[in-house]
């Protein structure tokens, strides 16, 4: 078996004197979607901002065997992890086609436009968009658009936190649907952090459980939706 | 109606120089909404050098661009040594540094060439385009405010057509997403302050060349403060607010000043502010400025 793109091994992080993950372990494999759960509170975005550079850690971030923790996000970035952070990670103020060129560049290529139809075919309605200020965008439209800026960087994992976030239940399924077809057709590997338990499982491979800065549950997206605790507490079951 | 004629013109000389240091400002308020105090010293700093080294030999022209570069190099200097240090969302320590840069550089102009006006060389040609009766249309207006529409359409093709631009623009949208993208935060700020200082040099060296005004340490002061108040109504992240603003307090200044009888001539800086003031009232960011574009 090929060892995985991301390990990560006794990750602590603090903000000011709280300590928000206490040591966590885990991996995550080539072309895999995995899914980190847990309440508010858990470590979820923590986890994902360690990954790339946005905060100061302790213990070990490797990314195809290469250590990259406390390296700068320019850096982590340019090593192909992609990051959409919560809310809206998109520049309102630039054209939705300037929100893609920003995504590019860190590119030297020639292969830039091209990329950028590819995101238009991906997303029509940002091509009907693309002359508009993100601002101006729906949320589900900025979404869309900050999930293709991240792809511009041509990433081979990328990070998503809580990209259903404030979205109506219909275009939150359009949303994921089309993140599978990007892990099939790009090869890109996922680490998505959600609350929507339910939909982020059906499209997973596998899936840990955040509990107060540690990992109480992992293993396979079947097996933790059958899960009795899970299933109480993130699936409303 | 001559006078009237004449008084618009002299709108548009005080104006354009005006503009030219409020761009400068608008280019740091953009990516940092922070107003840089020390931005006309700065200025004025840098078209000292100017003047020192065409005291030397160097033409006129050649002087303003080395002045120019000197500006924009320091500027970064201190980009890098001062303002990076801070939390750049904590303003009140930037803005006591740049406060404190403003004394700073102030003082070492005096130190260095001391208090007294000297005249500055003359960038453009002498004398009058046209003059009809006591209306005259000098080549120093139709220059300066040439300068200063070359000038912002130049900055706006660095800031929409390049890459450099393009992530300056980024940053100024939205920081996180910048620096996830890539882009290394502090390089492109220190690149905003030198491009800002050098538009500001280049200013202050246009405003000195004024043939009725002399060049000394304090002589951006009353500038400094036209050219905020030009900034903030033209709307403060807008470059062609600024132009706007700089018409608009040039105008207020020697236009309604003139002609309202009961405004003293004392009051013409005051006045410049309280029509900011109503300006701000109708329309909180400026003329042209951003209005948040967020849908929710």
């Amino acid at each position: 078996m090929r060892p995985p793109i991301l390990r990560v091994e006794g990750l602590k992080a603090t903000y000011g004197p709280v300590q928000v993950l206490s040591g966590i372990d885990f991996s995550v494999y080539h072309q895999e979607i995995v899914v980190v759960l847990g309440a508010n509170g858990a470590g979820k975005t923590t986890t994902l901002r360690s990954i790339s550079g946005m905060i100061e850690t302790r213990g070990l971030i490797e990314f195809k065997q290469e250590e990259i923790g406390n390296l700068r996000p320019s850096d982590i970035v340019r090593r192909g992890i992609a990051h959409v952070p919560q809310g809206r990670g998109t520049f309102p103020e630039l054209t939705v086609q300037e929100n893609l060129r920003v995504g590019a560049f860190i590119r030297v290529d020639k292969d830039v436009n091209t990329d950028i139809d590819a995101c238009y075919q991906n997303y029509p309605v940002l091509y009907e968009r693309r002359t508009q200020m993100a601002g101006s965008l729906s949320g589900g439209e900025q979404q869309m658009l900050a999930v293709s800026r991240a792809l511009m960087s041509r990433p081979q994992l990328l990070l998503m936190d809580e990209p259903s976030l404030g979205l109506a239940p219909k275009i939150v399924e359009d949303l994921f649907e089309r993140f599978v077809v990007i892990n099939r057709d790009y090869g890109t590997t996922m680490l998505i952090v959600e609350q929507n338990a339910q939909l982020a499982l059906s499209i997973a491979n596998r899936g840990y459980v955040l509990e107060s800065g540690s990992i109480s549950v992992q293993g396979t997206a079947e097996n933790l939706a059958q899960n009795d605790a899970i299933r109480r507490a993130y699936l409303g079951a | 109606m001559d006078l009237l004629l004449q008084r618009v013109f002299d709108a548009v000389t005080n104006g354009s120089t005006y503009a030219l240091l409020a761009v400068a400002m608008v280019l740091i308020f953009k990516a940092t909404t922070l107003i840089n105090f020390a931005q006309g010293e700065q200025a004025m700093l840098g078209a000292f050098v100017v003047l020192q080294l065409w005291d030397w030999g160097i033409p006129m022209w050649g002087a303003v661009v080395i002045g120019m570069c000197f500006s924009g190099i320091l500027a970064a200097f201190l980009e890098r040594t001062l303002i990076r240090k801070f939390d750049p969302t904590d303003h009140l320590p930037l803005v006591i540094i740049t406060l404190g840069l403003f004394l700073v550089i102030n003082a070492i102009a005096a130190i260095i060439w001391r208090f007294d006006p000297k005249s500055f060389p003359e960038l453009f040609p002498s004398g009058n385009a046209f003059a009809i009766n006591n209306v005259r249309l000098s080549w120093y207006t139709i220059f300066a405010f040439t300068s200063c529409v070359i000038v912002l359409f130049v900055l706006q093709t660095l800031l929409t057509k390049t890459k450099i631009g393009l992530a300056f623009r980024a940053v100024s949208s939205n920081i996180e997403s910048s620096r996830l993208s890539g882009i290394k935060i502090g390089t492109t700020l220190q690149f905003g302050w030198a491009l800002a200082a050098a538009a500001g040099t280049l200013g202050a060296s246009i405003y000195a060349a004024n043939p009725v005004l002399q060049i000394e340490p304090s002589m951006m002061l009353r500038a400094l403060i036209l050219s905020v108040t030009a900034a903030a109504l033209g709307g403060l992240d807008s470059l062609w607010g600024a132009l706007i603003g700089g018409l608009t307090i040039g105008f207020v200044q020697s236009v309604v000043v003139q002609y309202i009888p009961f405004i003293p001539n004392e009051m013409s800086l005051s006045a410049a502010v309280i029509v900011l003031l109503i300006v701000l009232i109708f329309r909180p960011s400026g003329v042209l400025g951003t209005r948040a574009v967020e849908r929710v």
